[in-house]
């Protein structure tokens, strides 16, 4: 033996790597992250670390283990949480607007055997999934009206939508754990147009009525303000309404012919008859 | 230590000649390497030393070119130098292997966890425990792995409409521009690893369903302003139920909305809105000054009436006369003045044209 390897040092590294290839392919480290299913010469025979619900970290059948070289291979699967996107879809509600919906669904395979029988990939059977996810999401949300959509009665539907996608996926050997819609938008174009038009027709409401309101508190308060100063002044001219008309006048005259003195008065002339009751001392009539 | 020294020679001596890759080197510069074991002929592994050299030696002609490499190899890995054909060079193979997997076992089986660090341990695959800070022991690196996550660290996704057109639904059927970011750490660092396929995607899609669902739930306004508090707790809340769920060991530790406006299309109408509340108090305050003025006003002429009236009741007849002929003398004094005798004697000629010429002029 080890004359041969002395003799022949290429060839029997070359041979010692293949005996050590073969070994460590013997046995197979299964991490925790995956499942295995054993298939000697095409026929399933073993499953490695199966998912299976409540079973704490660590105490699972993760670990090293071991398979006959050559005669038996090793299908690895995922045993986390895996993800289905939908493509973004219209959907139609009741009252025949039209909805952008985009969900997504969290899975899980938990019968690695199945899932190796009926899809073979986590691929495959992400392409399985994903359309039937889609139609089971317009369906059920082309059941419900278009204001619905939004409330938390939506919650519901999703239940729905998620065992109807259950029953699918079961006989894939997987578990869909839950179906959330992840946007809601309005398509764009008219739809999208509408609301938006909808929306600023609402603010320049808001803005009309805001400034209505704005004109009437104005008005009021005007009011109000000429009330107190009628008040005002009624009391203290009520007291002599002959006297008032005669000082008002006086004022009046002075105000109209001379002007406030702030800006200049036009020029007026006044034609006085001799007989005027100022002239009554200047033409001598008063005695 | 030795060994060490005895690499730090060796790699020296594979760095220090200048020659090509396979080309002997002089023997001279490493040939005295300090940590040479015994040279009783005999490796340790109790073969004698020399006798692969000699057979690939003695076969001469017949060797094949890859042996020939692989003996010069050899021997200037093995610092001897391949003008010195007498040195026990195969002992130094065994040191540097020993060493090697000395400081493996050492670098692969002592783990020093930083603190906000957790180390996870899977034995052959499986999960076998959590280090927390400091330094722990475990087997070395083809048995125990671990891998070190980081849980005090925060990360941020940032969400939502950064300029795009990424539009909510709000309850009241409005668009809402909204942009976010979620703040996260690990709080259970195997379930993080062995979980969730894709956690960081997961995450980020938990947030916009979460947000979207509480969004729709109330109205425009209510998102804009005072509710969104709210809306940041409950998107937070809802967060950490679903991904609970999914058992992803992830802690949301808040939401923080940065922005939430409505849409750029709608901008105008919004500022609108605004504008017409300041024209409003405007208006107000307008009004406000006015009725200030007005009563002011009134309250000043009815005193000023009640001052003069006190006096005119002592002596009416002589105040009344007294500011006739005030008022009369300062209006007459400041006007044209015509006197017309006889009324029935002269046609008063009133030269209308003028006096209308006139008027704009005095308005100026």
């Amino acid at each position: 033996m080890t004359d041969f390897i002395r003799r022949r040092p290429l060839l029997s590294a070359m041979l010692g790597f293949l005996v050590l290839v073969v070994l460590l392919g013997s046995f197979p480290i299964v991490p925790e992250t995956k499942q295995a299913v054993i298939v000697r010469f095409g026929k399933p025979v073993r499953i490695l670390n199966r998912y299976q619900a409540g079973r704490p970290i660590g105490a699972s059948g993760a670990g090293i283990s071991w398979r006959i070289p050559f005669a038996e291979q090793v299908v690895w699967l995922d045993k986390r949480v895996l993800d289905v996107d939908m493509q973004p879809q219209q959907v139609l509600s009741t009252d025949q607007r039209r909805l952008q919906v985009d969900a997504f669904a969290r899975y899980r395979i938990v019968d690695p055997l199945l899932m190796y029988i009926r899809a073979g990939t986590e691929q495959q059977l992400n392409e399985q999934l994903r359309p039937i996810l889609g139609s089971e999401v317009r369906n059920e949300l082309g059941k419900i009206e278009f204001a619905s959509l939004l409330t938390p009665e939506r919650q519901g539907i999703m239940q729905s939508v998620r065992t109807s996608l259950n029953q699918i996926a079961r006989q894939y050997g997987a578990e869909i754990i839950d179906v959330r819609i992840k946007k809601t938008d309005l398509p764009d174009g008219t739809p999208l147009q509408s609301a938006f038009d909808r929306m600023r027709t609402a603010r320049l409401q808001e803005a009309r009525s805001i400034r209505a309101q704005g004109a009437k508190q104005a008005q009021i308060i005007r009011a109000e303000a000429d009330a107190e100063a009628a008040k005002t002044y009624a009391a203290s001219f009520g007291k002599d309404p002959q006297f008032y008309d005669f000082y008002r006048a006086m004022q009046s005259y002075q105000a109209t012919f001379i002007g406030d003195g702030q800006e200049k008065s036009s020029p007026t002339t006044i034609i006085l008859s001799p007989n005027d009751e100022y002239l009554k001392q200047f033409t001598g009539r008063a005695r | 230590m030795s060994i060490l020294l005895g690499w730090g020679d060796r790699i020296r001596g594979l760095f220090a000649d200048n020659k090509g890759p396979w080309g002997t080197s002089s023997g001279g510069d490493d040939g005295d390497p300090p940590s040479e074991p015994p040279a009783d002929g005999k490796g340790p592994w109790g073969e004698p030393s020399r006798k692969p050299r000699r057979v690939s030696l003695g076969k001469g002609g017949g060797v094949s070119s890859i042996d020939e490499l692989l003996r010069r190899g050899r021997a200037r890995f093995g610092g001897g130098g391949g003008g010195l054909p007498g040195r026990p060079d195969r002992s130094l193979i065994i040191w540097a292997v020993v060493g090697f997997i000395l400081v493996w076992l050492v670098f692969t089986s002592v783990h020093s966890i930083e603190p906000g660090q957790r180390g996870v341990v899977t034995r052959f695959g499986r999960y076998n425990a959590t280090l927390g800070p400091g330094v722990s022991m475990t087997l070395p690196a083809p048995i125990d792995r671990v891998k070190k996550i980081d849980v005090e660290n925060i990360r941020t996704i940032d969400l939502g409409s950064q300029g795009g057109n990424d539009l909510m639904l709000t309850g009241d059927q409005n668009l809402l521009d909204i942009a976010y970011s979620v703040r996260w750490n690990i709080r259970t660092p195997e379930l993080y690893l062995f979980e969730l396929a894709q956690p960081d995607e997961t995450i980020k899609q938990v947030a916009e369903s979460a947000m979207r669902a509480v969004v729709s739930r109330v109205s425009l306004i209510d998102a804009m302003g005072d509710k969104r508090a709210d809306v940041e707790t409950q998107t937070a809340e809802t967060m950490q139920r679903i991904l609970d769920s999914y058992h992803s060991g992830v802690q949301i530790q808040g939401i923080a909305i940065k922005q939430a406006d409505p849409p750029d299309e709608v901008n105008d109408a919004f500022k609108e809105v605004t504008a017409a509340q300041q024209d409003a108090q405007s208006y107000v305050n307008q009004s406000r000054a006015y009725a200030l003025q007005l009563t002011a006003k009134a309250q000043g002429e009815a005193t000023a009436f009640d001052k003069v009236y006190v006096q005119y009741k002592l002596s009416p007849e002589v105040t009344r006369r007294r500011m006739y002929y005030e008022t009369m003398e300062q209006v007459l004094s400041k006007v044209d003045k015509t006197i017309v005798e006889s009324p029935g004697g002269v046609t008063p000629y009133l030269p209308l044209p003028q006096v209308q010429r006139s008027q704009p002029q005095g308005r100026q």
